[in-house]
């Protein structure tokens, strides 16, 4: 519907005019006057549209700008990708470590068990008296050797149960940099429910509160460090550690 | 001798654990943050402490900041061993009184060493 603007007299002087110049049959001017009201009606929905697309312009510029999301873009999801691919590479390491560790012990508790079995039953045909001097000999051999063995191969089984328990620590840190990359993916999902919040109602949306930065003083702490991401100001290895503490005096 | 390790994760607390037995140290007690470990501490018992930073609930440098601060576990010895490895933490840890401070990842060796010397310390001080 063609709206009229103005007061009730304006409106109704031009509806008079509109039915003189009908009755007077000049349908030049009454085309003239229908456009003209038309016209009046576009432009105040373009403005309409045009305030609209300001407002949304405006809030997607504020929700670009707004600088924890270019971090979240540019540097934190690219890092939570190489911190995912250090969780890979850690915890491979720690299951070949184990395996080889598992692998060398495995072969010398089999070699143990036979020798053992193999002296038992000399050792009980020694005991049932059923054995010559040459044998009791050659077992007495047997049995020195395979006691240095058997204390050898102990520490090896030490060594390698070592081995597999150090290779325990791999969960400690990849789970506190899995910790990090949900807590990032929790950010990046309150995010986008804000632009969908944005884009979907108009301008009711308050800012995003996730985009406000980090609260919570703990998530400062740095976290185990990513081979290859290390900055200026972390220490590489425990040489460096007992370093800065000795120049502090410790 | 009975130490006190605190470390969110069980796995290094385990770890932790089974390398101070090697070391000859069997009595150990875990627990799993600084809220947990203090009234441990406090109930007394306790010669030594092995202690994570970054943990929920109360962290490893809040934990050390309240054993300095109470006069019966002030002189408790404390030993840091996190994946924290930023300069200006370990000057942290070193100014709120830690004892040693270890990075994970870490070896038997290191953790021996560090154990060593605070002792050595201890008793030269002494």
């Amino acid at each position: 519907m063609a709206e009229l603007k103005g007061s009730k007299e304006e409106r109704l002087a031009w509806a008079r005019a509109l039915l003189n110049e009908i009755e007077a049959e000049n349908d030049g001017e009454v085309n003239r006057m229908l456009d003209d009201l038309i016209r009046s009606h576009d432009a105040s929905l373009f403005v309409e549209l045009g305030k609209l697309t300001r407002d949304l312009h405006e809030a997607l510029n504020n929700f670009r700008l707004d600088s924890r999301i270019a971090r979240l873009t540019q540097d934190e999801i690219p890092d939570a990708k190489d911190r995912l691919n250090y969780v890979i590479t850690m915890t491979e390491q720690a299951a070949n470590r184990t395996l080889t560790a598992v692998e060398e012990t495995l072969p010398v508790s089999e070699e143990m068990e036979q020798r053992a079995k193999a002296l038992r039953e000399n050792w009980e045909r020694f005991r049932s008296r059923n054995m010559s001097v040459e044998e009791f000999r050659a077992l007495a051999r047997e049995i020195d050797e395979f006691l240095a063995w058997t204390a050898e191969g102990a520490a090896q089984f030490h060594r390698n149960l070592s081995d597999v328990l150090m290779a325990q620590d791999f969960q400690d840190l990849t789970g506190q940099i899995i910790r990090r990359v949900i807590a990032l993916v929790q950010e990046v999902e309150d995010n986008l429910v804000g632009l969908i919040r944005i884009s979907g109602q108009r301008m009711t949306a308050e800012p995003s509160e996730a985009a406000g930065g980090k609260k919570d003083g703990r998530s400062e702490l740095a976290g185990p460090q990513i081979p290859g991401k290390e900055s200026a100001d972390v220490v590489r290895g425990q040489d460096d550690v007992d370093e800065l503490l000795s120049s502090l005096g410790f | 001798m009975k130490i006190l390790i605190v470390d969110d994760f069980s796995t290094m607390r385990r770890i932790i654990k089974n390398l101070l037995r090697d070391l000859g140290f069997n009595n150990t007690a875990e627990a799993d943050d600084g809220s947990t470990a203090l009234p441990m501490l406090q109930a007394g018992g306790f010669d030594f402490l092995v202690t994570d930073w970054n943990m929920p609930g109360m962290t490893g440098i809040e934990l050390l900041r309240a054993v300095r601060a109470d006069p019966k576990l002030a002189k408790l010895p404390v030993l840091m061993v996190t994946a924290e490895a930023k300069r200006d933490q370990i000057i942290e840890a070193a100014q709120a009184g830690v004892n040693g401070y270890i990075v994970k990842p870490f070896t038997a060796v290191t953790l021996k060493e560090k154990i060593d010397k605070i002792f050595e310390r201890l008793e030269g001080g002494a």
